[in-house]
């Protein structure tokens, strides 16, 4: 994985220095709330219900073991033993104390790590594939563009004042997994006719309360001219995108009332001019970033592993656990290892200090010192010998962190809603714990097959609840928390956006609409059809009339 | 009128605190004092101001709330956790005995 240079590492150092004095002018008295807010939310410190909340950045959800231990540290000494992993692959603390945010940012500057630009109108942390490097069918490695977007974008002086907060996300296989189309600008890795590896450029995705997908501006960016074509598209954007109101400042909404192809042609029109000026991508500088990410020396492994098939067919709750979260690996013999945050009524996220500094000796001892952080809020071992599956298995059982649900029901997304959370209008995690509670049994979770709910407390839908196969949107209702469901969204390739199925619920209601929509699904399953290819088919009404049936 | 408190957040733990009719700020919600009429909301409010002008406290606002029991307990759902902690966290928070 990257390793700062001298550079990195200066820049890193001297925010953390200067945030340092920003804090005790703060504490002093010498800055007022308006003064100090902007300081603090470009290096990530918000806050929120109970407390400063701190967004520390994991570049493209790529983490050392060294760097997880840093934070179970940090959880431990400033917070509440735990942390919180969130839909852009960071990591959130929720019980800050202002004065210890300056000591947080320099431990987190020794392992390589801050959060800077977790906030504010600037390109936030790019998010990838959570199994980028080690994907079967992988293009390329897009971490190494990723790492080449994050260093260019990392106080950009043109763009560190946008009209609104921009994120990227990128991958280089299918199915997505990043939820490309999501996104301010999306970029999927392809071949074009001569073989040749570049980018196709989405832009204009977003949620929140105008959802949109992204759409297509160029098929094929070469690679040496992805920096100055993403330079055009947001250039055009930081100049023409709304300012004058903030749910109307994302680049979706000029997108969409300049239409497509005239935002293109702007865009094509400034990288005309811009080209040969803007950011170069040499071969050379690639070549720099790419080898940090070369693959591991990997073991020449006989397949089938005979020890693997045989504990997969002695011991059926880990056939069930490798079903589910285990994950072909490109390289033969070896696996992914999807550990799942997501234990029937847990928070899903949260890890606390003691399991994270477990999970970075599983890190070490099974997976060559490296993790990922996936959008869906769990965590990855990428590079697991497959003979070793079985005993991580169990390790991961002791520390309650064997959960195979993968996929399933209850790998439910939440953001920390009305629980934490300044913006929300109602809770989302106690929704996800009680649904997980009524699908528990995971014969029935299997059963159901891959369905994705994605709770959000807010129309800011961090909890993604737009492209949930399944949507629980949480709002107001004259001071009461009531729960919207939508239907069909996906987050994939094709992503959609869900349709709202009908008036709203109560809490208490929201567990059994839903297994009214999961027995609809069942009873109207085609063979081999998942949730989303029967709601593709028969379409919302079904649904709607079971759930709202009299009775 | 309705009965209120003034809330904020420090400023150095960031922790919800509520305004005493000693015009102390303290993070038990048992010690706010009570608005009861326009003169009280006045005479605080311009107290909250004060403060937050002098840089002690952020985000200084009145809420709704019910005495019940003799306790003071905020109308919306949303004060509510902000005066106990996290619903799904009994451990944490204000409610927590370890607060």
């Amino acid at each position: 994985m990257y390793r700062y240079d001298a550079i990195d590492q200066r820049l890193v150092d001297e925010r953390a220095a200067q945030f340092r004095e920003q804090v005790r002018r703060r504490m002093a008295g010498e800055l007022s709330d308006l003064e100090f807010k902007p300081l603090r939310l470009m290096n990530g410190l918000y806050l929120q219900l109970h407390a400063y909340m701190l967004r520390i950045a994991v570049p493209y959800g790529t983490l050392s073991s060294k760097q997880l231990r840093a934070l179970a540290a940090i959880g431990r000494k400033y917070d509440k033993d735990y942390g919180h992993f969130t839909t852009r692959q960071n990591l959130q603390f929720n019980w800050i104390k202002l004065e210890d945010a300056p000591d947080i940012l320099d431990d987190l500057a020794a392992v390589e790590m801050h959060a800077i630009q977790t906030s504010g109108n600037c390109v936030r942390n790019v998010t990838a594939d959570q199994y980028a490097g080690v994907a079967a069918g992988e293009i390329e490695d897009p971490r190494i563009y990723a790492e080449i977007i994050r260093q260019w974008s990392s106080l950009h002086p043109e763009f560190s004042f946008l009209p609104r907060k921009f994120k990227i996300a990128i991958t280089a296989t299918s199915p997505d997994r990043a939820a490309v189309k999501t996104h301010d600008i999306g970029l999927f890795m392809k071949r074009n006719d001569k073989g040749e590896i570049g980018f196709q450029v989405f832009a204009g995705g977003g949620q929140g309360r105008t959802p949109m997908m992204a759409q297509l501006v160029r098929d094929f960016v070469p690679k040496a001219e992805l920096l100055a074509y993403i330079e055009s598209v947001i250039r055009v954007y930081n100049l023409m995108g709304r300012r004058d109101n903030i749910h109307k400042a994302r680049i979706k909404i000029l997108v969409h009332a300049l239409g497509i192809d005239k935002f293109r042609e702007l865009v094509e029109a400034d990288f005309a001019a811009t080209r040969d000026s803007g950011s170069p991508m040499p071969a050379a500088e690639i070549a720099r970033v790419a080898a940090y990410f070369m693959p591991p020396a990997y073991e020449r492994i006989e397949t089938p592993v005979r020890a693997f098939e045989a504990a997969r067919f002695e011991d059926r709750d880990f056939a069930r656990w490798v079903t589910h979260n285990v994950v072909a690996h490109k390289q033969p013999g070896y696996a992914i290892a999807v550990i799942s945050l997501k234990p029937t009524g847990g928070i899903p996220g949260d890890a606390t200090s003691d399991q994270m500094d477990r999970i970075a000796d599983f890190a070490d001892r099974y997976s060559i010192g490296e993790l990922r952080v996936t959008h869906e809020q769990n965590l990855v071992l990428p590079n697991v010998k497959q003979a070793d599956l079985h005993a991580l298995w169990r390790e991961l059982g002791k520390e309650g962190l064997a959960t195979p649900n993968l996929g399933l029901i209850t790998d439910i997304i939440a953001c920390p809603g009305l629980d934490y959370c300044a913006l929300a209008n109602a809770r989302s995690i106690p929704i996800a714990q009680r649904i997980q509670e009524k699908f528990a049994d995971p014969d029935r979770q299997a059963m159901i097959g891959e369905l994705k709910i994605k709770i959000s407390g807010c129309i800011n839908a961090c909890g993604h609840h737009h492209v949930g196969h399944i949507g629980i949107l949480g709002v107001d209702k004259q001071g009461e928390e009531f729960y919207q469901i939508t239907l069909g969204g996906s987050a994939d390739e094709n992503a959609t956006v869900g349709k709202i199925l009908g008036k709203g619920f109560p809490a208490e209601q929201v567990p059994d609409a839903i297994e009214k929509l999961v027995d609809t699904y069942l009873g109207l399953r085609a063979d081999g059809e998942l949730f989303l290819d029967t709601y593709r088919r028969v379409g919302i009404e079904p649904f709607k009339e079971r759930v709202y049936a009299a009775g | 009128m309705t009965a209120k408190i003034f809330n904020a957040n420090d400023i150095l733990s960031g922790r919800v605190v509520y305004l005493g009719a000693d015009g102390n700020w303290s993070e038990r919600i048992a010690d706010a004092a009570i608005v009861q009429s326009a003169e009280d909301e006045a005479r605080l409010q311009a107290i909250a101001d004060e403060a937050f002008s002098a840089r002690r406290v952020v985000d200084v606002y009145a809420i709704d709330v019910a005495i019940e029991d003799g306790h003071t307990r905020p109308v919306i759902y949303r004060e509510r956790i902000r005066a106990e902690g996290p619903s799904i966290r009994l451990d944490l928070g204000k409610q927590s005995a370890n607060s």
